[in-house]
């Protein structure tokens, strides 16, 4: 699935102070009955952010309305646990189109950036300056460059630049994905599985 | 010189591209219901077919009940995703074991069943804990629902070569330490980050002396340590364990793997990224206490306290928070109201002779309720025919129908909030057993002790030398 393409993002951030979110806090696991790829938006975090009989638990980020934006800030050692695509695609649907945390699980980064999702891996020092930020400001605008590869807090200017692999970084500018790269050489897969023993 | 993981990699490496991941091949891909739905509407909206059908194995396991499956399943949204499975492999002319075939139970319990998983192979299944099939030594992970689409329509995913761990366990493991326990210890130390971006291979005594069933519980695990897979050389243990299975090479084509599968050991000089070293004499049976499976302590211990533990404090106090439970406790003797032995981590043959070896002669507790769960029908025939069945029936118990079940609650085997677990599967995490349960992850054995006492039982103290 093409997803839109991601270059600079400007935006307010919200702010998930917490180590080890892993995907079943990002989307439990019975709300993963769909055969569609969408609505998951709405249950993202949803055992943090509801109640049981469905109203909203006030004291939830995501229910706090002086925070907003579409870069999603976690604790160290985010996306841990089950595989579940669905995690990545409820952050995506919510509207976060970065994820920026000190530490990420592999394979919720691997899908994040099959779908559209931009991973920033900082420092831990910048991590907390981000979260300082946002704390003396929940307004506060931070700049993701996927270009130059970095993420700057624009109110201090301060920044610091992540890495990502390059052939990653060219899909998520023009928003392709491995699928079209890899039906592409088809022909080359063939010959080698016909050398497979097994 | 090269690793046991460089082997297999390497020689499944169709395409290496500059500053970016390899074009890896797939020899074995499993589905299953919950991960697979969207992997085919992506490919059917893309216009592409499934490149090899042979090559792909489909089970229902999540979602299915364990009571009544011969029965429509009730729940409306897992009939629909169980109907589209079927509709699905039908249309590509994928092998599927859905709800009342014979070989169907948990994917990475019936793939090694079938001889499907084998040494030297590459395997992938939109599940984390594909880590499991690595006990064959093959690299195996999981993948996530976009890649799916991508092995069905290619049989290759893109991925960057992950760095190497070796994780060495020697010496001789003590009375009532089962394999369960050794991989909560590994997790405890290292935490559930600890092993990321590597994959991990399993060296030592500890682990050559290790059964298949054992191996696979360990390898299972390793997802919890943030590790993509696991893996344990290949050995006879092994090739006697796969030999004759269904699936698995026949004839000139078994003498020829074999031949390959010989060569499956890491080279004396080769490197690892990081290594680990620990004494199976420090491993003694583990419990969990918080909300995830690196938050290990020995039973015997107590709940550590804010300053001992290197997590963030507002991380931890939630931990214990949503836990019930307090720093500086025991653990032992907490009452449990359920428990739960079941999920690819131990529902196989030997998690269900462990169980049934503590209680045997002895009554299920009062007050607690005791979800028994099988991998699948043939571990399920096993039970019976080994007469564990007679044992666990004796004793109180009963027997449910394989799945998944409790160990995520996607299905009807929700534990109710508030309500404290003892669980043999893979995760602790808030709400993963179901909204507001609390889960202590442990072995079969602690389970078992735990379910003829209705309080958290360190198995060493009902247990009978002779018996194990």
């Amino acid at each position: 699935m093409a997803y839109d393409k991601f270059n600079i993002l400007q935006s307010t951030a919200v702010p998930l102070p917490i180590e080890n979110v892993d995907t079943d806090q990002i989307i439990p696991a019975r709300f993963l009955k769909a055969t569609e790829r969408k609505g998951f938006g709405d249950n993202l975090f949803r055992d943090w952010r509801y109640h049981p009989d469905g109203t909203p638990k006030e004291n939830f980020v995501l229910n706090n309305p002086i925070y907003g934006g579409k870069i999603l800030v976690g604790g160290k050692n985010f996306g841990s646990g089950s595989s579940r695509e669905h995690a990545a695609w409820a952050v995506y649907d919510y509207g976060f189109r970065c994820v920026i945390s000190s530490f990420f699980a592999d394979i919720f980064r691997n899908n994040c950036l099959n779908i559209g999702v931009l991973p920033v891996q900082v420092s831990a020092d910048f991590l907390d300056k981000i979260f300082k930020a946002i704390e003396a400001d929940p307004k506060a605008e931070f700049e993701v460059n996927l270009p130059e590869q970095t993420v700057t807090i624009l109110s201090t200017g301060e920044h610091e630049t992540f890495d990502i692999n390059s052939y990653k970084k060219e899909n998520m500018l023009n928003g392709y994905d491995d699928i079209d790269y890899l039906v592409a050489m088809k022909e080359e897969i063939k010959a080698f599985a016909e050398k497979r023993p097994f | 010189m090269k690793t046991l993981f460089d082997k297999v990699w390497d020689s499944h490496v169709v395409r290496k591209i500059e500053g970016g991941p390899d074009v890896l091949f797939i020899d074995r891909h499993f589905i299953h219901e919950v991960t697979s739905p969207v992997a085919f509407l992506g490919l059917k909206n893309r216009g592409n077919s499934v490149l090899y059908p042979e090559r792909t194995f489909a089970t229902a396991d999540h979602n299915t009940p364990t009571l009544n499956q011969h029965m429509p399943v009730e729940d409306p949204l897992s009939a629909i995703q169980l109907k589209a499975l079927q509709e699905n492999t039908a249309e590509w002319n994928i092998e599927h074991w859905g709800l009342g075939h014979r070989k169907n139970g948990i994917v990475h319990v019936v793939g090694p069943e079938n001889g499907i998983t084998l040494p030297g192979a590459t395997i992938v299944c939109g599940d984390s804990h594909t880590s499991t099939h690595g006990a064959f030594g093959a690299i195996a992970f999981g993948i996530g629902t976009s890649e799916v689409e991508m092995v069905l329509s290619t049989q290759c995913i893109m991925q960057p070569k992950p760095k190497k761990m070796r994780i060495t366990v020697d010496g001789e493991l003590g009375f009532g330490v089962t394999p369960k326990d050794v991989a909560l210890f590994i997790i405890s130390k290292l935490t559930t980050s600890g092993a990321t971006g590597h994959f991990v291979e399993y060296a030592g005594e500890v682990f050559e002396n290790m059964s298949m069933e054992g191996r696979m519980t360990v390898c299972n695990m390793s997802i919890e340590m943030g590790a993509r897979g696991g893996m344990v050389a290949p050995d006879q243990k092994t090739f006697d364990y796969i030999k004759g299975r269904e699936y698995t090479p026949k004839g000139a084509d078994w003498d020829k793997a074999m031949e390959y599968w010989q060569t499956l050991k890491t080279d004396e000089d080769a490197q690892f990224d990081m290594e680990f070293n620990f004494d199976a004499q420090e491993i003694e049976p583990m419990v969990t206490y918080g909300t995830n499976p690196g938050m290990g302590i020995g039973i015997t211990q107590k709940i550590p306290t804010a300053n001992d533990v290197q997590a963030n404090e507002v991380t931890f106090q939630k931990s214990l928070e949503y836990m019930g439970f307090e720093q500086g406790a025991p653990l032992m003797g907490k009452k449990v109201d359920y428990v739960f032995l079941g999920s690819c981590t131990n529902a196989r043959i030997e998690d269900f002779r462990a169980f049934a070896s503590i209680v045997k002669g002895r009554k299920k507790a009062d007050g607690i309720t005791v979800w028994l769960v099988p991998g699948s029908h043939v571990v399920e025939d096993k039970i019976k025919e080994e007469g564990i069945l007679d044992i666990l029936t004796e004793a109180g118990f009963s027997l449910r129908e394989p799945g998944c079940s409790a160990c995520l609650a996607m299905n009807d085997d929700k534990i109710p909030a508030g309500k404290l677990a003892v669980s043999t599967s893979n995760r602790n995490f808030e709400g993963r057993q179901g909204p507001g349960a609390r889960t202590i992850l442990a072995s079969p054995l602690v389970a078992a002790a735990t379910a003829v006492t209705g309080k958290v039982t360190d198995p060493r103290e009902l247990l009978k030398p002779e018996l194990v």
